[in-house]
């Protein structure tokens, strides 16, 4: 039952870091990420240092005597107050502006309300006006049950995989506005670098822009406790083509063709200035 | 004060005259008494606790559910979580406080005994009601230690139980903290000055204020999800015009400096191991107090920093980034103060130094993990991922835990008048630091590769790192017997303890005959004893 042996590439082992992500601000949010374990790892070299030093240094077994004298210096202390002070400053500078650019939620083109319920997630494309769910696909849900019997490791991305993927567009400044439903939940997926939750009865905003050269499939989960099956309600987003988006959503648009009072509703197409209270009370007449 | 007048007449019955049997510990005043069942009860509840991780890391030991539903899954970390703070770290400071405060302000008893004895029994109680909570319909409370609605209100029988079991835990504490404080603000023998106390009593007293101004908070808030669940109110409840958004912020006011009450008493603690095992006095023993003071203040301030995910405007967010963010500053003055304290000193490592020495070192770490969590656009990625658990978990086992085990060590001489087996004290350190590292570092890999937190089972790139983790938990686990056992043999069959088995232990408490007498300090110690007591 022990892996050990399994090839490196699936293992696991190797997954040690955040990953970098596929968008503009996971690239940024990861540079931060590896700015602050650069500064941490270089005051625990100076502090593990001179505390594995002293270890060494200073022990009776080796004849050290006590400087029973050493009890207090205010320019030591001084020191290391300021040191650190100045540290933190030059940290939330870039800290500070990188949190700025996570909520310019500005001119953005296309606006998914995305709905947690105990437990899948719907989604709904606003601008398009057509809604789908999204549950954990049927193979990984018969081997997640207790005892099932099957192996995990042969379902494909076991407990990552859902029916309905949401499809969208790369260097597309893409909107998620989130509520939930029933309990609170979150949405996540890493490589986008952004998680928020679904607050039941509020609506939360966020924004995420795929690279252009990086289309793909992307894979996350819910992310904040909802219940029995909170493990068991995952994100998937496949990134495409602007073109090749077009061709979905027409297609979605017409195999999930809307009851007929609906399309009048549908807001005006991505308005990129309009202010966020008119699309969130948009959002909220539809929910 | 006046002890003296009555201290001939009281000469005679001052030793040793204690009630026998059952009644000694039911209807006890004295605060060794009290002490001692606060930490046998604090042990309890830590393996009960503690195999209730077990079952978790069991789970997660393999990808797919071999063991429990998730429901029960969710019931784990939910107890696992409420007995391990409320049930073991939290009794355990207290119980320490009582055995200790006393001692080192050269104080009699705690100024309140009727009232320690009534703090103590609450918890019987409230735990029982809390782990019975687990055995109703509808199964026992699964919406996380944090309680948020309105996923707790989905509870069924058990979320009463849970809630009534909270207010119970937090009068218990209410009470103790009251009588920490009229203790060291009355009782302080006469020329124990409170630049004098050793920093324990310090770290107490400021951990006692906090826990007087934030646990009303928390009864608050439970009080507000049973009136939301059986008397129709809507306080979380965005269909009534309620927030679910708001209990998290009520519940971080009280559970931020709950963080603080968790490890303040352990910064003290370690200011008296380390300057012990050091043969040298405390750095910056001053700077030490104001240091334990800012961060009390500044544990008020921060709260929110649980909870950017859930949709903070900018300013807000930035405000709690910021003053988070300064906490690392008077920390940071700790952990240099104690390095400075182990520099130029002669150093041996004894059981309780060593774990003083791994909460160093651990702590730290916790401390630089916790530095990361603050910086808001890395938090949207680490938030709700086993990073914040490992995270955690750093601070509080290592860090709280590592340092309750030091305290035992430390004073157990001084309390049984036995030492305990330094080998197999050793060997409980190595074994316990060893595992907990195992258990825990591991994590902040899988977190940082997504890995949400509260999660029964995973995808199957976590596999490896979840092994490991496992595999570690149960060392860290299984060792934790073997503190039992080397505690019971030193009061069962320890070689006899002088009165200061540690040759340079500061603090009135070392002035004392060894074993401690069942009555201490009934005579207020001379100004000779507090000088050379207070050379800390």
């Amino acid at each position: 039952m022990l892996n050990f042996a399994r090839p490196m590439a699936d293992s696991g082992w190797h997954l040690l870091n955040m990953t970098k992500g596929v968008t503009e601000l996971s690239a940024q949010i990861y540079g931060l990420h590896m700015t602050i374990f650069g500064v941490c790892v270089l005051i625990g070299i100076v502090v593990y240092g001179a505390m594995i030093i002293a270890l060494f240094k200073f022990r009776r077994s080796k004849g050290a005597q006590p400087d029973t004298k050493m009890v207090h210096s205010t320019k030591v202390e001084i020191l290391w107050t300021a040191v650190p002070t100045v540290i933190l400053i030059l940290m939330a500078i870039p800290a500070a502006r990188v949190l700025i650019a996570t909520e310019d939620t500005r001119n953005t083109e296309l606006t998914i309300k995305v709905t947690g319920y105990q437990w899948k997630w719907q989604y709904d494309y606003l601008d398009d006006g057509f809604n789908f769910f999204s549950t954990l696909s049927a193979r990984s849900n018969e081997a997640r049950q207790l005892q099932s019997g099957i192996d995990p490791r042969s379902v494909e991305n076991y407990l990552l995989d859902v029916d309905n993927e949401v499809v969208v567009p790369v260097d597309t400044k893409v909107r998620i506005l989130l509520t939930a439903q029933d309990v609170i939940h979150a949405w996540w997926v890493p490589a986008f670098g952004m998680k928020k939750d679904a607050v039941p009865g509020f609506v939360n905003e966020m924004w995420f822009k795929v690279d252009a050269d990086k289309p793909g499939t992307y894979r996350g989960q819910c992310v904040e406790l909802c219940g029995r099956d909170h493990g068991f309600m995952p994100i998937v987003v496949r990134a495409v083509s602007k073109d090749e988006y077009k061709v979905w959503a027409a297609e979605r648009k017409a195999a999930l063709a809307p009851p007929a009072a609906e399309p009048a509703q549908a807001p005006p197409a991505a308005d990129p200035n309009a202010p966020a209270t008119a699309s969130v009370a948009a959002s909220v007449a539809r929910g | 004060m006046s002890h003296h007048e009555h201290h001939a007449a009281a000469a005679h019955d001052d030793h040793d005259h204690k009630p026998y049997g059952w009644k000694r510990w039911v209807y006890a005043t004295n605060h060794k008494d009290i002490g001692t069942m606060y930490l046998v009860f604090a042990c309890i509840m830590f393996f009960i606790g503690g195999s209730m991780a077990l079952v978790i890391r069991l789970e997660l030991f393999q990808p797919g559910l071999q063991f429990v539903d998730p429901a029960i899954f969710n019931e784990m970390t939910t107890v696992h979580a409420l007995l391990m703070i409320f049930g073991a770290v939290m009794p355990a400071w207290t119980g320490l406080a009582n055995w200790l405060i006393p001692l080192q302000v050269g104080a009699p008893d705690m100024a309140l005994p009727r009232l320690n004895n009534f703090s103590f029994w609450i918890l019987p109680f409230a735990f029982t009601l809390l782990i019975g909570s687990l055995f109703v319909p509808g199964g026992g409370p699964a919406g996380g230690w944090t309680l948020y609605p309105p996923l707790v209100l989905q509870g069924g029988d058990s979320l009463p139980m849970a809630i009534f079991a909270i207010h119970m835990m937090g009068a218990s504490s209410i009470l103790g903290a009251i009588n920490v404080i009229v203790t060291i603000m009355n009782m302080r023998a006469p020329g124990v000055g409170l630049l004098n106390m050793p920093l324990f009593v310090w770290t107490w007293l400021i951990t006692a204020y906090l826990l007087i101004a934030v646990m009303p908070v928390l009864a608050g808030a439970v009080t507000m999800l049973l009136t939301d669940h059986f008397f129709g109110t809507s306080f979380f409840s965005a269909a009534g015009g309620g927030d679910p958004v708001m209990f998290q912020h009520i519940f971080w006011f009280f559970g931020h400096p709950e963080v603080y009450i968790l490890i303040l008493p352990a910064f003290g603690i370690v200011s008296e191991i380390i300057p012990t095992f050091a043969r040298k006095p405390l750095f910056g023993y001053e700077t030490m107090v104001y240091a334990s003071a800012s961060i009390a203040f500044l544990s008020f301030i921060v709260w929110a920093h649980h909870m950017f995910t859930v949709g903070m405007p900018l300013a807000g967010q930035m405000f709690f980034m910021l003053s988070t963010m300064l906490i690392a500053i008077p920390t940071g003055v700790k952990v240099f103060n104690w390095c400075a304290t182990l520099w130029r000193g002669s150093l041996t490592f004894e059981t309780p130094m060593l774990f003083a020495l791994a909460f160093l070192f651990l702590f730290t770490c916790g401390g630089f993990s916790g530095l990361m969590l603050a910086i808001v656009p890395a938090d949207y990625q680490y938030h709700d991922t086993y990073f914040v658990v490992a995270h955690f978990h750093y601070v509080l086992v290592p860090g709280s835990i590592f340092t309750i085990m030091a305290a035992v060590y430390y004073w157990l001489p001084k309390w049984t008048g036995r030492m305990y087996d330094e080998t197999l004290g050793k060997w409980h350190f190595w074994l316990s630091t060893i595992g907990v590292n195992v258990l825990f570092f591991p994590q902040h890999f899988l977190g940082l590769a997504g890995m949400p937190r509260r999660i029964p089972d995973y995808s199957v790139q976590f596999s490896d790192w979840n092994m490991v983790s496992s595999i570690g938990a149960f060392i860290f686990g299984f060792s934790q017997l073997l503190f039992v056992y080397v505690v019971v043999k030193a009061v069962r069959s320890g070689a006899k303890a002088p009165a200061r088995p540690w040759e340079s232990a500061h603090g009135l408490e070392w002035e004392l005959p060894t074993p401690a007498p069942y009555h201490s300090w009934t005579d207020p110690p001379s100004p000779t004893l507090i000088a050379r007591g207070a050379e800390h």
